[in-house]
């Protein structure tokens, strides 16, 4: 059974739909990535399966179970949400931050337990971050930053990481530095990870199954070298381009066409 | 790990042994000069023939701990603003609250004759509601909920609202003014244990509720998406903390008019000793402000004696200069 499954969703902002009759099933233990133009409403997505947003028709499916239904600190125990550029509050630790993600195990009868130091210890370990755990967050570069915000979402011990766009405002090293590290959670401890990225060649890098968002619904999902063709990224970003094979991984590289026409002495060869 | 949380607990003490002093303090200084011998003859075998006897126990015990608990609930209603609108530089005057309070004084004395100080404190206490009210009404309008800078948008309007409305009554009918001066100003002085009675089972449980929710508000300090990530109800937690600052605040205003600075600046103060966790944070804030509002109580009678400095005054003396003392220190995580 799929642990996350979307059907006939529709939201709308101020009466502007946004997603209409939307449907989608995420694959168990592998990463997916929501890529898309600006305002297509990828972001949209992931915030309502994380139920940041109440949708207004439709279903999120949580391992079966409709999670408008369930108790949100339910869903918090099986699903994490890290939002787009989170900011700690002045002098708060990374320590401090992480521990915030045992929040939804415990209860005025369940306080603090020796599990949920052994969570946040394994968290700051596998974001190696522990010998900064006492460093206050804003003081960290961007990429510390943002795994120690991982770390947090770790710390909640949930099956399901969702982030919403993990690697904006970061230079191509701390992209890569985030990036790697979603991968090794999911190919060491199987975690699944649903991402919206705004990269494309990150995104064919990175994801087993890529879902392309276009006029509000899915325009297309698969493996990425099934569906990033030229015809997809004309038709998802309105973009001309020439795609050919990574040198280093084999998967769809993006190149795109721009004002500025091809260099004469290159070949360019259409489509792949 | 541990032995951070020792130095805190021994900061804490010693602020204790500070609030101690200033309390002293302000028994035994003022016009009429007292001994601690006779301020603690005064408790267990009181004299109704000394002057000193009276003094003690009928103004400068009742000033000492109206300024204890109006200083605390300040403090605690100021971190919990900062808190709901992740501003350093909120306080709880952005709900409005002090403009609605005199504003309803300046009715009940200048249409409805009100006269009685008791009553006019209710009317008070119901203007910081309403206007905190109406402040948290307009912020949540719109699709977002209650986002910060809609609260303060909403807050300085209404805050604005209020006080043209008052001053447009005050220019109309000068013989409000002397009574509204009472609360414009903010005084600790001629406050009687009659006056504390009715708000302080409201305050008392407010501070003790308060103290409780430190787990919850570090949290909701991450974000508002992060906290309902991990399950929090936000909007029930930001709707319980808009309740108890009204109760904190509303409550002060009504007992000693507006004071301000000490919800603004001694959350900063605590965050210096206690760091950024809320569970110490707020515990620090309550004692800190108490502190600051005695001591600046004293000083208020003391510095032009026999006359007295209004109390807002001394507060921004008192609390000023370490305030910026602090801020270019910045926050300590130690």
């Amino acid at each position: 059974m799929k642990n996350l499954q979307v059907t006939d969703l529709s939201f709308s902002y101020d009466k502007e739909p946004i997603l209409k009759d939307l449907s989608i099933s995420i694959p168990e233990g592998e990463i997916t990535v929501f890529i898309g133009g600006n305002g297509c409403g990828k972001s949209t997505l992931l915030r309502t399966i994380a139920r940041l947003l109440q949708p207004e028709t439709g279903t999120v499916l949580l391992d079966g179970e409709n999670i408008s239904r369930l108790k949100t600190k339910e869903v918090a125990k099986k699903m994490s949400i890290l939002p787009q550029g989170p900011t700690a509050p002045e002098g708060l630790t990374v320590e401090q931050l992480v521990q915030q993600g045992r929040y939804p195990h415990q209860s005025w009868l369940k306080q603090w337990s020796t599990e949920d130091e052994n969570m946040v210890h394994q968290a700051l370990a596998a974001t190696n971050m522990e010998d900064w755990a006492h460093q206050s967050v804003d003081m960290l570069s961007g990429g510390q930053r943002q795994r120690a915000w991982i770390a947090m979402s770790l710390a909640q011990g949930t099956e399901t990481l969702l982030l919403d766009e993990p690697t904006t405002y970061l230079d191509m090293a701390h992209q890569v530095e985030v990036l790697d590290l979603l991968y090794e959670l999911n190919e060491t401890e199987g975690r699944t990870i649903v991402m919206v990225l705004h990269d494309m060649n990150m995104a064919c890098r990175y994801a087993h199954n890529l879902v392309a968002i276009k006029d509000k619904t899915v325009y297309a999902q698969g493996r990425p070298a099934d569906i990033m063709t030229v015809d997809t990224v004309n038709h998802v970003f309105e973009l001309n381009c020439h795609i050919t094979p990574d040198p280093l991984h084999g998967t769809p590289m993006v190149i795109p066409f721009g004002k500025r026409g091809a260099r004469l002495h290159f070949e360019v060869h259409e489509g792949m | 790990m541990k032995a951070v949380l020792m130095k805190k607990r021994i900061r804490f003490c010693l602020i204790f042994i500070l609030f101690l002093l200033s309390f002293a303090a302000s028994i035994v200084f003022g016009q009429t000069s007292i001994t601690l011998e006779q301020a603690l003859s005064s408790f267990h075998s009181y004299d109704e023939t000394s002057t000193e006897h009276i003094v003690i126990q009928s103004n400068r015990l009742p000033r000492a701990v109206i300024a204890t608990i109006v200083g605390a609930s300040l403090a605690v209603a100021g971190a919990f603003m900062q808190a709901l609108t992740r501003n350093p530089l909120a306080s709880p005057s952005i709900f409005g609250i002090n403009q609605g309070a005199i504003f309803f004084v300046v009715i009940g004395v200048v249409f409805l004759s009100v006269s009685s100080l008791v009553s006019l404190m209710g009317l008070a206490f119901l203007g910081a509601a309403v206007a905190a009210m109406v402040v948290y009404f307009l912020g949540s309008i719109g699709r977002d909920g209650l986002t910060p800078v809609k609260m303060v948008l909403a807050g300085a309007a209404i805050s604005a609202l209020f006080q043209s409305y008052t001053q447009g009554i005050l220019v109309l009918d000068e013989a409000g003014l002397q009574d509204v001066l009472f609360w414009l100003a903010g005084s600790v002085s001629g406050r009687t244990f009659e006056m504390l009675l009715p708000v302080l089972p409201f305050m008392g449980a407010a501070i003790i509720i308060a103290l409780c929710m430190g787990k919850a508000i570090n949290l909701l300090v991450t974000g508002d998406d992060v906290a309902k990530g991990m399950g929090q109800h936000v909007a029930e937690l930001k709707g319980t903390m808009g309740i108890i600052v009204v109760i904190l605040a509303g409550s002060a205003v009504a007992v000693v008019g507006a004071v301000g600075f000490i919800g603004l600046v001694v959350p900063h103060i605590a965050r210096f000793f206690a760091g950024s966790d809320y569970r110490l944070l707020l515990p620090f804030s309550a004692l800190i402000g108490a502190v600051l509002l005695v001591s600046a109580d004293v000083l208020a009678r003391l510095i032009i004696m026999p006359q007295e400095v209004p109390i807002g005054v001394m507060t921004a003396i008192v609390g000023g200069p370490f305030f910026v003392y602090i801020a270019r220190k910045g926050v300590s995580s130690r």
